[in-house]
């Protein structure tokens, strides 16, 4: 009995070395960097920070806060735009209407506002027409299985066709609530401020973030985008979900356009033409898969800038045109779509 | 002995012009492990749809924990506890593995998803199937096996009292297999009923209390399994049935006789040694004599397709050899194997077979014109009369080269399939199924063409589930069982019993056999590979 | 009678052409001289001519997009492919001290081609050896094409006084429009190689089913390469008309939104945007319509632009059509109304 005491209890085994930390460490890194989840975005953050360096070097004046608020500023539309694209693009599908639907919002509220509406009722009518016009693509989408792609085209076609409805011409806008908004300048600090478009945005910004990472609709964009046949099978209601992501594309395109209007404080049918693009390269860019079910709307965000930053180079550099602008948006879309496939095919 | 938590009585679905189940009865006790039995038209996959309320029951009545019930949905059956994890894993691997499990039921607070309580809640779910991995992880970056115990863990949060698995095994590996079945246990303990769906014989004797065993959508037996004979329940799966074809029968033994006795050793045509592919099939080593009919035998999953598919070169091997004619040879794609004239006539005649937009002709020539390239086009007139010429061999109905193959008949589809195949002058013809669901009469042409074919020296590769057909049209049968060739002999007065036999129990080397369905001798007992060249008449 | 009626309405060029004979009736009421073609300086004039002239480019690429939607494709990138070729050709032209040469103007024109048959090639090789999605694969090329052309025109419109290549736009042959002929002989050539040859029914295979197809042994790679190129190759040469006629080479306008056109001539043609049977006859007919169209809401005096609204309407018009819901529906209806007819012949 008191040999059995004094034995000493079988020792718990000392616990198997864990992996040096240093290899674990760079296991992770690789995996983080690996995952079709967050690999892309690492990357979109580590250029964002590599092209503004070198930004800085070579301009004086570049590496300043008020040219990093700038790209807020100048591209508060484009974040809202990426923002709805985003939604879209997780369920895997795509909206090439934005772009005219932008167009069309600066129209209505250049011309509604021309013969007197109130700035409120103009801006919540743009809002309230451009979610219907989303609600009637996702239900061409959903009950018709009429391809995103075919419909959103139709979208684009209708929308672009409205402005010139309206008018043909530019439109300028005088009315005084717009005029303040769009001059309006929220100090910062000394030399830095913002404007009220980017408040706008990145409340929009939160209130994605929220829906998507932390409501069933939102965890439900990403089921859809993984595999709409699995979510149906969970239960999930999918064929709603389908629908109401091309209707918050639809509410983003149209406060994007109002963004847009008070930024140029006009309405011109030819506006925005390709802003799709930019929107769709923004999100890609930013990580998100265009087959649906990865990304981060503030990897969107991300996106935006980068494409802001390019820009401001190019306006920097003065000799390098603007066309450049393009052929490099291509190029990246290029590398990150490779970097996508390349991502999701190891994972099989 | 317990009530029944399920009571299925005299269930009939009717589909139009099939009866797909015929007045069956199933039930299932709790702590069970249960399993459904039958070949292709068992109606197995009926039954558990009508359970689990996919489908509505024309007929019969179902009880759960004694009350009936009437689902309107898979919905309504899972909240009655009825949980189903199916054969892929119906998962989202680009979510978490926490909310894999609790998506649609995610713990909330104020509105929000409540990340903290939902991997809480996750953790002990996973702990319940002794499962460690980060419930915060993407579940995309676990093994299969791991997914599929997380689909276990997703189906029994719902309380279940039945959980359904649906061919759970058909991508693990053994040791994967081993983690699945230790939680099936555990679970069983803990009083679910659990209905196991698998094509793996090994698997079902080691981990089921009971089977219930289902042919042409008729209710066979109920039977525990450690009293159930291997050769019984093959028997009982496959059964017996008339055909009509005897005449052919004999013709083709007669053949065969005089081929075996005169020529012992026909030319091989194609041979293969360690030839395999993982998690399809393993390493197998066969030789295809030329003018010889191989008959692949064994059930439903038994890798008889995947040996077929690496054969015609549609999945690529990934060990051992192959030599066409002596000369080693590689197939990578469809294409090389056409080139070396082997064809490879799918068992999925709609999805992987027929284009079925395109005509008789256009499908008849394809592989022809394919090999060719498209700027050597078959010229229109050759085109017509190799057209003609099949319609006519093949008594092809409607005898129209300009109808869409979309309007055809299934028998017909297949004679246009083969025809394709028969065009380009195929020296091995792999025909997987080639008569599945079609009508006798186009059944008895295509067996009698098979027959022609070898005597003038084509070689065949012939697949199917009735061992009647293929025991009348080879002159050697490989038998396969759980994705391992386990047998290879001379069809000289091979009987289907005998056949059965094999198919039941081709033992393997490696594995020890259940101790408790062995019927016969210690011949069986002889390494896989090993071909068995003695008449089947010695194995008794 | 009736089998024959039958067979005519159950056509897939039944609608289309009924749609384009329908727009000729409402030109032909509100213009009795619609159809009116004179002769002048041995070369034909009148509307019907100048349908066909203006719609040669659209014509065009088309051609190359059927068979690239025929293999489950798409190719957005042809608008950008055109700008490309034209400023290609139009640079060429200018730094050369005689433009007027027809031999200079022969390598303006090859070299313009050959560029666009790269682009091709380029667009082939991301689909079929990479493996990325048509549309994403050519919306890189999309986005980038402009910015190269612009690259090209140094952000300039080119204008270039160069008879030969003017006549590429606006001169006559035979007494018919060079831009018409180039388009017959385009449709000619193609409608000749994919179905003389086996190309169209191997296009086709591909497109109905990849798998049974890669199973009877056809190479889809080598399709794909030859698609992809082709229609760069059609959406050059449509590149050099429009170039030709505005005897200037407008990096951002050229063929701006003529991929819409094109994948709309192909759908309102009855070629399924899921691939398979396609049919370059209807492609022709789907063409004339869109032109058709276009001139009929000019002469009627509505702003041209506003024809994208119709546009709009086609799109959606055929897209619900051709949707499996709208089939299933008209499946029921046609099955009841057979059902009708045989009770009534047993009652009779």
């Amino acid at each position: 009995m008191t040999a059995t005491l004094d034995t000493p209890s079988p020792r718990p085994q000392a616990p198997t070395p864990a992996p040096a930390p240093r290899g674990s460490l760079f296991d992770r890194l690789r995996d983080v960097l690996t995952s079709p989840k967050s690999g892309p975005v690492l990357v979109t953050a580590v250029l964002f920070v590599v092209v503004f360096v070198i930004g800085g070097v070579r301009y004086p004046g570049f590496f300043s806060g008020q040219v990093f608020l700038n790209l807020f500023v100048d591209n508060s539309y484009l974040i809202v735009l990426a923002v709805g694209m985003t939604f879209v693009i997780l369920t895997g599908g795509i909206d090439l209407s934005v772009g005219a639907v932008v167009a069309v919002s600066t129209m209505i509220a250049a011309s509604l506002l021309q013969t007197g509406w109130s700035p409120g009722v103009v801006i919540a009518l743009i809002l309230v027409l451009t979610s219907v016009l989303g609600l009637l693509v996702g239900l061409m989408i959903h009950v018709f299985k009429v391809q995103p792609f075919i419909a959103t085209l139709a979208a684009m076609f209708l929308a672009r066709g409205l402005c010139y409805v309206i008018s043909k011409d530019s439109i300028s806008i005088s009315e005084p609530t717009f005029v303040a908004l769009a001059v309006t300048r929220i100090p910062l600090g000394p030399g830095l401020s913002i404007t009220p478009s980017v408040v706008i945005a990145l409340v929009v910004v939160v209130i994605a973030v929220w829906v998507l990472g932390f409501t069933r609709f939102g965890r439900t964009v990403y089921a859809i985008g993984g595999s709409e046949q699995s979510g149906m099978l969970m239960g999930l209601p999918v064929a709603r979900t389908k629908v109401i992501v091309y209707v918050v594309s639809g509410f983003c395109s149209g406060l994007a356009g109002v963004l847009f209007s008070f930024y140029t404080l006009s309405g011109y049918p030819l506006t925005a033409v390709g802003t799709e693009l930019d929107a769709i390269a923004a999100v890609v860019i930013g990580g998100t898969l265009l087959t649906g079910g990865y990304g981060f709307v503030l990897g969107s965000v991300l996106g935006v800038l980068v494409l802001g930053v390019i820009q401001t180079i190019i306006t920097f550099e003065g000799t390098l045109s603007s066309w450049w602008t393009k052929i490099f948006i291509g190029a990246l879309l290029l590398v990150f779509i490779i970097l996508q496939k390349v991502l999701t095919s190891r994972r099989r | 002995m317990t009530e029944p938590v399920v009571e299925m009585t005299d269930i009939t679905i009717t589909f139009p012009g099939v009866k797909a189940l015929d007045s069956v009865s199933f039930r299932m006790f709790p702590g069970e492990v249960h399993s459904l039995m039958g070949e292709n038209g068992a109606g197995k996959s009926t039954l558990i749809k009508a359970l689990t309320g996919v489908y509505a029951i024309d007929g019969g009545t179902i009880r759960l924990g004694g009350e009936t019930v009437s689902f309107s949905g898979p919905a309504h059956a899972q909240a009655a506890g009825i949980s189903t994890v199916y054969q892929e894993v119906n998962l989202l691997p680009n979510l978490s593995v926490a909310e894999n499990i609790l998506l649609g039921r995610e713990p909330r607070r104020f509105g929000s998803i409540d990340g903290r309580a939902m991997r809480r809640r996750a953790a002990e779910l996973l702990d319940g199937l002794n499962l460690d991995i980060d419930p915060g992880s993407l579940l995309g970056s676990h093994s299969l096996a791991v997914q599929q115990l997380v689909a276990i863990a997703r189906a029994i949060n719902v309380n279940a009292k039945v959980l359904i698995l649906d061919e759970p095994t058909s991508s693990l590996d053994a040791d994967e297999v081993a983690e699945l079945f230790r939680v099936i246990r555990s679970l069983r303990d803990s009083g679910v009923a659990i209905l196991f769906v698998s094509h793996f014989l090994d698997q079902i004797y080691e981990i089921t209390d009971r089977l219930t065993v289902l042919r042409n959508g008729q209710l066979v037996g109920e039977y525990l399994t450690e009293e159930l004979l291997r050769i019984d329940l093959v028997h009982k799966m496959i059964g017996k049935e008339i055909t009509a074809l005897d005449e052919i029968g004999k013709r083709a033994h007669a053949a065969t006789g005089a081929a075996v006795a005169d020529e012992p050793g026909l030319p091989a045509f194609a041979a293969t040694h360690d030839y395999g592919r993982k998690g399809a099939i393993e390493p197998f080593d066969l030789t295809i004599g030329e003018g010889e009919v191989v008959g692949l035998a064994g059930l439903l999953g038994s890798g008889r397709t995947e040996l077929a598919r690496i054969l015609g070169g549609i999945d690529r091997a990934d060990a051992g050899t192959l030599q066409i004619e002596g000369k080693p040879t590689r197939l990578r794609t469809p294409r090389q194997a056409i080139s070396k004239r082997i064809a490879y006539s799918s068992e999925n005649r709609r999805s992987e077979g027929i284009i079925d937009d395109l005509t008789v002709r256009d499908n008849i020539v394809l592989a022809l014109q394919a090999d060719r390239g498209w700027f050597r086009p078959i010229p229109k007139k050759r085109q017509e009369e190799l057209t003609q010429s099949y319609i006519q061999a093949l008594n092809i109905r409607p005898a129209n080269p300009d109808a869409l193959v979309r309007n055809l008949s299934g028998g017909n589809q297949q004679k246009v399939l083969l025809a394709r195949w028969l065009a380009i002058a195929p020296r091995l013809l792999i025909l997987d199924e080639p008569t599945r669901g079609i009508d006798i009469g186009a059944k008895a042409e295509i067996q009698k063409l098979v027959y022609t074919l070898a005597e003038n020296g084509m070689s065949v590769v012939f697949i199917s589930a009735e061992l009647e057909e293929v025991l009348r049209l080879s002159h050697r049968v490989a038998v396969l069982r759980d994705r391992r060739l386990v047998a290879d002999i001379e069809n000289d007065g091979l009987t289907v019993d005998a056949l059965l036999a094999l198919i039941a129990d081709g033992s393997v080397a490696d594995e020890a056999p259940p101790p408790d369905a062995h019927p016969f001798g210690p011949a069986y007992d002889e390494p896989a590979t090993e071909s068995l060249t003695s008449p089947a008449g010695d194995l008794r | 009678m009736s089998a024959a009626l039958t067979r005519i309405v159950s056509s897939r060029l039944f609608w289309p052409v009924v749609m384009l004979i329908a727009l000729v009736a409402i030109n032909v009421i509100a213009f009795p001289g619609f159809l009116t073609i004179t002769v002048k300086d041995g070369h034909l004039f009148g509307s019907v001519i100048d349908i066909l002239r203006n719609g040669a480019p659209t014509l065009i690429i088309a051609v190359g997009m059927t068979l690239v939607i025929a293999t489950r494709g798409i190719d957005l990138s042809v608008g950008a492919v055109a700008a490309i070729s034209g400023a290609v050709a139009c640079s060429i032209l200018l730094s050369s001290p005689d433009p007027g040469n027809p031999g200079t103007v022969a390598v303006a024109v090859g070299a313009a081609l050959v560029i666009a048959l790269v682009l091709g090639v380029w667009n082939g090789f991301l689909v079929s050896v990479i493996g990325i999605q048509p549309i994403i694969a050519t919306l890189i090329l999309m986005t980038a094409g402009r910015g190269m052309a612009m690259l090209i025109t140094e952000g300039q419109i080119l204008t270039v006084d160069s008879a030969p290549f003017k006549a590429l736009g606006s001169g006559f042959l035979l007494g018919l429009p060079v831009a018409v002929l180039i388009g017959v002989v385009i449709f000619a050539v193609a409608a000749l190689i994919t179905r003389r040859t086996a190309l169209g029914m191997l296009i086709e295979s591909v497109g109905i089913n990849p798998e049974a197809s890669r199973q009877a042994g056809v190479r889809a790679r080598g399709l794909l390469f030859t698609v992809y190129t082709f229609c760069a190759f059609s959406a050059g040469i449509a590149g050099l008309i429009l170039t030709a006629n505005q005897t200037a080479a407008d990096a951002n306008n050229t063929g701006l939104f003529i991929e819409l056109d094109a994948i709309l001539a192909v759908v309102i043609g009855g070629t399924s945007l899921a691939g398979g049977r396609y049919s370059l006859a209807g492609t022709l007919v789907g063409a004339l319509v869109i032109q058709t169209l276009v001139t009929t809401v000019y002469t009627v005096g509505i702003p041209p632009i506003v024809t994208m609204v119709f546009k709009a309407a086609v799109v959606t018009a055929v897209c619900l059509l051709q949707s499996p819901a709208t089939n299933a529906a008209f499946g029921r209806l046609r099955h009841r109304l057979t059902a009708r007819t045989s009770k009534g012949i047993a009652a009779s």
